[in-house]
C-alpha cells in the first residue's frame, strides 16, 4: 500500500492502462503540453507522445464525436472533459451516440470510451462552471456512471472503465483531487461496475453519498460516533447502475436514511435513492427519508454565497440528527 | 516559431507601424483629428493601468480572478471608440477595454470578478451586454440579437450595429461556427471581432486552424479581414467601416485583430510552463502603446507635459480602482435567491424561507457559513 492522492491514482492508472494496451489512448482540450486543468495527465504526453495524447481544438462536441468514432474502430479513447459543465456541449453525442450506437446498430459496434470529467462546486469557478450534473448521464440507457470518493476507488473504477466494451462517464470531483488514501501498490484491482460499498458499519441511521459527499458522510459518521451515534455509510461508488441491494439492506437494518448530494434537490440523484428505500425497505423504515442537497440555485460565485449554498458537514449532522428525533431517539 | 508574424504578413491591414510611423491604405482613409488621437492613447494607458491594478489586487487576494488584458489594449479600445451609442456589445470575458469605452466604471467589472455582483451595469443603458465565460455563446446571442435589430428595421445611419468579441480558441467552437452561418443566410448587421491573440490558454493557434481565421468568413459568405490588433488606428478604421455595413443593411463582417496576450491567461495560470520567452520578447516591440506615442511625439502632435498629465491621471485612477475594490461589500446569504428567476417563484420563496429559518437557528450558535 502507498498513501497518494485521488489526482495521482488517476494519473498512475491511466499511464499503467497506456503501458498495457496499445489502443488505449487520451484525447481532450489542454491534456497534453499544458497537462491537463486539473494535471491528471501530467507527465503522458512527453512519456507517449502526440500518438496517443491528443490535444485538440477548443470544442467538446467534437472531441467527444470523433472519440466515439475511434471507438467504433476498436480503439479505447479515454476523453478529458475539464469539467463536467462543458460536457453539455457534447450532450448529443453522449446521449444520443455514444449511449445508443450499440442498440442502434443492432449490437454490431459497441462504444468503449471513457470520458473522465470533474464535477464539484465550491471552487470559486461562478454557475456555469459549478454545477453537478451528473444526473443527466445517470438517467440515460446505455450510459454507466462511476462516481469514486477516494483514491483506491479512483484507480479501481477508472481501470474498470477503459477495460469495459461499454462507454463509462468516470464523475471525478474538484474538491477531491488533493485528497488523500491508501492505494495497493502491485496488485491492480479492477472494480466491480454497479457495485455500492458500506464504507462505515453502523446501527442507528444509514447515511449514504457518492463522490465527495461520500467522504463528507464519513466525517459526518466519525464525529457522530463521539456522541455515541452509529452511522453506517454507504458510498454508492456507481450511479448507474445503481446498487439497489446494497441500500435496501442496510435501511431494513438501521430504519432510517438521510441522503447527502452535491446536486441540487428537487429530481435530484436523491430522488431516485429516497424512492427505491421506499420500495425496497418501506416496512423498514422509522422516519421519512431525509435529502440534504445544493440550494436551488445557480451557484454563486461570492465565496459567502458559494458556501451558502453548498450542503455541508454541519448541514448532514442536523438533518441525522433531526432524523434520529423523529424515531424517538433523542440526541443533541 | 509556431506563429506568423505581423510584419510579414502580406494580408494584414496595418496603418501604424510598430516605430509610429503612418502607412496610409487606399480602402482605409483615416479621418481622425489629432485630438482624438490623443483621446486613444490616453484611453490606452489607462485600461493598461486598470488591468495592472487589477492584477495586483488579485495577488493581495482582493479579487477573486482576473483575466488580464495586457496587450490586446489596442485592439480593444480602436474597435470601442469605433462604435457609436446605439451600437450593441456582446463581450467575452477579458474585453475590459472595450467595457472602458462603453463607459462601465472598473470597478464594476472587479464587482464581478470580487463575486460581489453577477454584473452591476445595465447592458442597454451602456450597449455592453454581460461577460461569458463558456467559450463561443456568445457568437450566437450577438447573431439573434442583430436578427432582431434587423426584424425591428433598426437599420441604417442612425441604426443598431452588433459586435461580438471573442478570442482565436473559440473559432473551433461549433457555435462560432453556426453563429457565422446564421448571421451570413439572414445577413444579420453583426461584426465579428476576434481577437487572436495567439494562445487559447496553452493551446497554440495552430491546434485551432489552417488557415488564417479571417479566412474563414469566406466560406460562409461574408467579408473577412485581418487587422494588426496592436494599431489602434486600424483597429479602428476596419472596425467602424465593417459597423457602418452592418448599419447599412451589409451583413456580417469578421475581423481577426492580430495581437498577443502578454500576461497569463488568467491569474491562475502560468504561461511559462508552455511558452518561451522569445515569442513575448518579439511581440514587446509591437507594444500597442509605445508606437501611439511615438508618432504623436514625431507629428508634433502631442507635448512631455499631455504625457505626464496622462501618466497623472493613471495614477489617480489607479488609487480609485483600488479604493473602490476594497469598499466592495460582501453580499448576505439569502441573497443567493435574489437572481434565479426574474419573476416570482414559489420553490424559490420556499427555500429562501426555510433557509432564513435554518440560518437564524445558527445565529444563536454563533455561526454564520455553511449549509
Ligand atoms: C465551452 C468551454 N470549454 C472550455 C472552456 C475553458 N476555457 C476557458 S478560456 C479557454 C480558452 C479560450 O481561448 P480563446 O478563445 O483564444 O480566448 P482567450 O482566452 O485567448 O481570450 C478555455 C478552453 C470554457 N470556458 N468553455
Ligand atoms: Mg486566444
Amino acid at each position: 500500500m502507498s498513501v497518494i492522492t485521488y489526482r495521482q491514482a488517476l494519473r498512475d492508472t491511466l499511464r499503467a492502462e497506456m503501458l498495457r494496451d496499445e489502443d488505449v489512448f487520451l484525447i481532450g482540450e489542454e491534456i497534453g503540453v499544458f497537462e491537463g486543468s486539473y494535471k491528471i495527465t501530467e507527465g503522458l504526453l512527453k512519456e507517449f507522445g502526440e500518438r496517443r495524447v491528443r490535444d485538440t481544438p477548443i470544442a467538446e462536441e467534437g472531441f467527444v464525436g470523433t472519440a466515439i468514432g475511434a471507438a467504433m474502430l476498436g480503439l479505447r479513447p479515454v476523453v478529458e472533459v475539464m469539467t463536467i459543465n462543458f460536457s453539455l456541449l457534447a450532450i448529443d453525442q453522449i446521449v444520443n451516440h455514444a449511449a445508443k450506437v450499440y442498440g442502434m446498430f443492432g449490437g454490431q459496434t459497441s462504444v468503449p470510451m471513457v470520458i473522465r470529467t470533474p464535477g464539484g462546486g465550491g471552487q470559486q469557478l461562478g454557475a456555469t462552471h459549478s454545477q453537478n450534473i451528473e444526473l443527466f448521464y445517470s438517467f440515460i440507457p446505455g450510459l454507466k456512471v462511476l462516481a469514486p470518493s477516494g483514491p483506491a476507488d479512483a484507480a479501481a473504477m477508472l481501470r474498470a472503465a477503459i477495460r469495459d466494451n461499454d462507454p463509462v462517464l468516470l464523475l471525478e470531483n474538484l474538491g477531491l483531487y488533493n485528497s488523500k488514501g491508501e492505494v495497493p501498490e502491485d496488485d491492480e484491482p479492477v472494480a466491480e461496475i454497479g457495485r455500492a460499498a458500506v464504507s462505515r458499519e453502523g446501527s442507528d441511521i444509514t447515511l449514504i453519498g457518492y463522490s465527495r459527499m461520500a467522504s463528507v458522510a464519513t466525517q459526518v459518521a466519525q464525529s457522530l460516533a463521539e456522541e455515541d451515534i452509529s452511522v453506517e455509510v454507504i458510498d454508492l461508488r456507481s450511479l448507474r447502475p445503481l446498487d439497489r441491494e446494497t441500500i435496501v439492506e442496510s435501511v431494513c437494518k438501521t430504519g432510517s436514511a438521510v441522503i447527502a448530494e452535491d446536486d441540487w434537490l428537487t429530481y435530484g440523484i436523491g430522488a431516485e435513492i429516497a424512492a427505491t428505500i421506499q420500495e425496497g425497505a418501506f416496512d423498514f423504515l422509522d422516519a421519512p427519508v431525509r435529502r440534504v442537497a445544493m440550494a436551488e440555485v445557480p451557484l454563486p460565485y461570492a465565496k459567502p454565497l458559494e458556501s451558502a449554498a453548498l450542503p455541508s458537514a454541519e448541514s448532514v449532522t442536523t438533518a441525522v440528527k433531526e432524523t434520529l428525533n423523529a424515531v424517538g431517539r433523542r440526541v443533541g | 516559431m509556431h506563429y506568423t508574424t505581423a510584419h510579414e504578413d502580406t494580408e494584414l491591414i496595418q496603418l501604424l507601424t510598430p516605430d509610429g510611423e503612418l502607412r496610409e491604405h487606399p480602402d482605409y482613409p483615416l479621418d481622425i483629428s489629432a485630438a482624438e488621437v490623443r483621446g486613444l492613447y490616453r484611453d490606452l494607458v489607462l485600461v493598461r493601468r486598470i488591468d495592472t491594478e487589477a492584477v495586483a489586487l488579485q495577488r493581495q487576494g482582493e479579487l477573486g480572478l482576473w483575466a488580464s488584458l495586457l496587450g490586446q489594449e489596442a485592439a480593444q479600445v480602436g474597435s470601442g471608440r469605433a462604435l457609436r451609442a446605439n451600437d450593441m456589445v456582446f463581450p467575452s470575458y477579458r474585453e475590459h477595454g472595450v467595457a472602458w469605452c462603453r463607459d462601465v466604471d472598473p470597478w464594476e467589472l472587479l464587482g464581478l470578478f470580487r463575486g460581489v455582483t453577477n454584473g452591476g451595469w445595465d447592458p442597454n443603458e451602456h450597449g455592453f451586454q454581460l461577460y461569458t465565460i463558456v467559450i463561443g455563446t456568445q457568437n450566437l446571442h450577438a447573431t439573434g440579437y442583430a436578427m432582431g435589430v434587423q426584424r425591428d428595421g433598426a437599420l441604417g445611419d442612425d441604426g443598431t450595429a452588433v459586435i461580438s468579441y471573442f478570442g482565436d480558441g473559440a473559432t473551433s467552437q461549433g457555435d462560432t461556427n453556426e453563429a457565422f452561418n446564421f448571421a451570413a443566410v439572414n445577413n444579420a448587421p453583426v461584426v465579428f471581432f476576434c481577437q487572436n491573440n495567439q494562445w487559447a490558454i496553452s493551446e497554440p493557434l495552430e491546434r485551432q486552424a489552417r488557415v488564417p481565421l479571417y479566412q474563414r468568413a469566406l466560406g460562409y459568405g461574408f467579408p473577412g479581414v485581418r487587422i494588426d490588433g496592436n494599431d489602434v488606428l486600424a483597429t479602428l478604421a476596419v472596425t467602424r467601416r465593417a459597423l457602418r455595413s452592418a448599419r447599412e443593411g451589409q451583413g456580417p463582417t469578421l475581423i481577426e485583430a492580430f495581437t498577443y496576450r502578454m500576461g497569463a491567461h488568467t491569474t491562475n495560470d502560468d504561461p511559462t510552463r508552455y511558452r518561451v520567452s522569445a515569442e513575448i520578447d518579439e511581440w514587446k516591440q509591437r507594444d500597442p502603446i509605445l508606437r501611439l506615442r511615438a508618432y504623436l511625439a514625431n507629428q508634433g502632435m502631442a507635448t512631455d507635459t499631455f504625457f505626464a498629465e496622462v501618466d497623472t491621471e493613471a495614477d489617480q485612477l489607479g488609487e480609485r480602482v483600488r479604493d473602490e475594490c476594497r469598499a466592495l461589500a460582501d453580499p448576505e446569504p439569502l441573497d443567493i435567491f435574489r437572481e434565479v428567476y426574474a419573476e416570482p417563484n414559489s420553490h424559490i420563496d420556499r427555500q429562501r424561507a426555510d433557509f432564513a429559518e435554518y440560518l437564524a437557528s445558527f445565529e444563536d450558535a454563533g455561526v454564520t457559513e455553511g449549509r
